[in-house]
């Protein structure tokens, strides 16, 4: 202990750091060795209380995330052994005893991290890709259960039910705490990815900086807990990257493009540091790696003009091999349009267009009118912006649309 | 953990091609029975032959047919006995109808639990 009490500002400050070193990792551990989620939870929030309690009498402790630990861990054997004696089941002490660092002998992976087990628990197959997401962001993430029901558009009492049910499900049905097999991991792996990437988008579409951040905060615990995984790294750096533009992409609540964009305001850091996750990778790239080097070559363009679209329109190609989608076929056309020019564009966004899942989808006239502008036919691109203007769902992308359309007709 | 493993027919999904060779039935049960991860199991006979019984309002009701009419039916069933739900997704990944059909893996419920 330090001498004397600490100030309260310097108990925040120290609780602060200890809470945010240590946290996941006491309540993955504390997962593993009790089976009960909300009392790995609780027993790290009871550990916080009980030190702004202490710390200001005592002092703070020379290691608060030590202090943390030994805290919460206690308060989680104490709760176990009343449940215990209440129920008269002694037994249940042996399952009590101090837990340890160690995995259990039957873990083929003994030198696992805690927190990679967590990962891949909340994000098991097993569970709905809604209960998946929130179980991260509460569990993982520790975000307070009403800001992620704001973040997803419901209400606390239904995102308490879903987490409920969740963690009832992992219990009841026995979903192992454990990183899959080397067979399943790949799988599982992608799983784990589509949620945090399902984070980040949700984020991006709603310009929330709290999810793209947890999102890319979530991305780089996952690199450091599987340095090997190429698609991890992948996906981070697409997050940097598409993260980078923020401060460019919404200008007093208005949204801009991306050939419109005030590109001295990117983000240098976040692009230096996805590029650098780039070029670190080995092997074939996945999905996520193509979609990374996508934004790269935006990111490296010093202006619009400056795009390397033939490059974009190779990489897309890529893309459509590895994951085929009509919204990566709509993109495409409007790449080859920029590469190959605005005819050429409108033949690709014909042949794409014929695809059933793309009719009457208001991307595709918003491509055609961008298309038909750009090849010198206004009011032909008017017609079809016009049509994207009816076909939009949300009121943001009307009003986008329709200040292409005032542009078109000054 | 025990798990029931429905086994239910789907009449509208035929799509994955059937090969003699790894969709045999008999292997799954020799190859489950011999680990001790199939307790037991059976075939069931077709909806046709179902009675269900209900009481209501103290009367007993005895009808001819399943409870709930659907295109899918419960063809059979399997108890497991598996380390996790890892292990009987896969043990039900091998049985030849996740390809024909859909199993679902309930676990048992214990009585001493709430």
């Amino acid at each position: 202990m330090g001498d004397g009490g600490g100030s309260a500002e310097e108990v925040r400050r120290a609780l602060a750091g200890a809470v945010a070193e240590q946290r996941l990792r006491i309540v993955a551990s504390l997962i593993r060795t009790t089976g009960d989620w909300d009392l790995a939870e609780d027993a790290v929030s009871d550990a916080a209380e009980r030190a702004l309690l202490t710390w200001p009498r005592d002092g703070i402790p020379d290691n608060p995330a030590a202090w943390l630990t030994a805290t919460a861990r206690r308060r989680a054997i104490d709760v176990l052994r009343r449940a215990a004696v209440e129920r008269g089941k002694l037994a249940d002490l042996a399952a009590t005893e101090p837990p340890t660092d160690d995995a259990g002998s039957d873990d083929m992976l003994p030198m696992t991290d805690d927190r990679l087990r967590l990962i891949f628990t909340c994000c098991h197959p097993a569970l709905s890709l809604e209960a998946r997401v929130a179980l991260t962001l509460k569990v993982v993430s520790a975000l307070p259960t009403d800001a992620i029901a704001r973040a997803f558009l419901t209400s606390e009492a239904t995102m308490s039910q879903r987490l409920l049910r969740a963690k009832r499900k992992i219990a009841h049905a026995r979903v192992p705490y454990r990183v899959p097999s080397d067979e399943l991991l790949p799988e599982r792996l992608e799983g784990v990815l589509a949620v945090l990437y399902l984070v980040f988008a949700e984020g991006y579409a709603t310009t929330s900086r709290t999810l793209a951040d947890e999102a890319i905060r979530l991305g780089r615990l996952l690199v450091e807990l599987m340095p090997d995984s190429d698609e991890s790294r992948a996906l981070l750096a697409l997050m940097l990257l598409q993260h980078s533009r923020r401060d460019a992409r919404e200008v007093a609540g208005e949204l801009v493009t991306l050939e419109q964009q005030d590109r001295t305001r990117w983000d240098r850091d976040a692009i230096d540091a996805g590029l650098a996750l780039l070029s670190s990778r080995s092997g074939d790239r996945g999905a996520y790696a193509v979609q990374a080097d996508i934004a790269a070559v935006h990111a490296t363009a010093t202006a619009a003009e400056e795009t390397r679209w033939s490059e974009i329109v190779a990489l897309y190609d890529e893309l459509l091999a590895l994951a085929p989608s009509p919204v990566v076929a709509l993109n495409r056309s409007i790449a080859v349009g920029m590469s190959d020019g605005a005819l050429a564009g409108l033949a690709a966004l014909d042949a794409v267009a014929e695809d059933p899942r793309l009719a009457d989808h208001h991307l595709v006239a918003a491509a055609r009118g961008d298309l038909l502008a750009r090849a010198g036919l206004p009011d032909e691109a008017l017609v079809a912006i016009q049509r994207a203007i009816e076909l939009a769902p949300t009121a943001a992308e009307r009003h986008q649309l329709e200040i292409l359309a005032g542009d078109l007709h000054p | 953990m025990k798990y029931m493993m429905l086994v239910v027919a789907d009449p509208d999904a035929r799509d994955e091609p059937q090969d003699p060779a790894v969709d045999d039935v008999e292997d799954w049960v020799d190859k489950h029975d011999a680990s001790g991860r199939r307790v037991m199991g059976e075939r069931l006979r077709p909806p046709e032959s179902a009675t269900t019984v209900r009481r209501r309002d103290g009367k007993l009701l005895v009808t001819d047919g399943p409870f709930a009419e659907s295109r899918e039916w419960i063809a059979g069933f399997d108890i497991l006995d598996c380390a996790d739900l890892d292990e009987a997704i896969a043990v039900a990944a091998a049985h030849p109808m996740s390809a024909g059909g859909t199993l679902e893996l309930r676990p048992f419920w214990p009585f001493d639990e709430s």
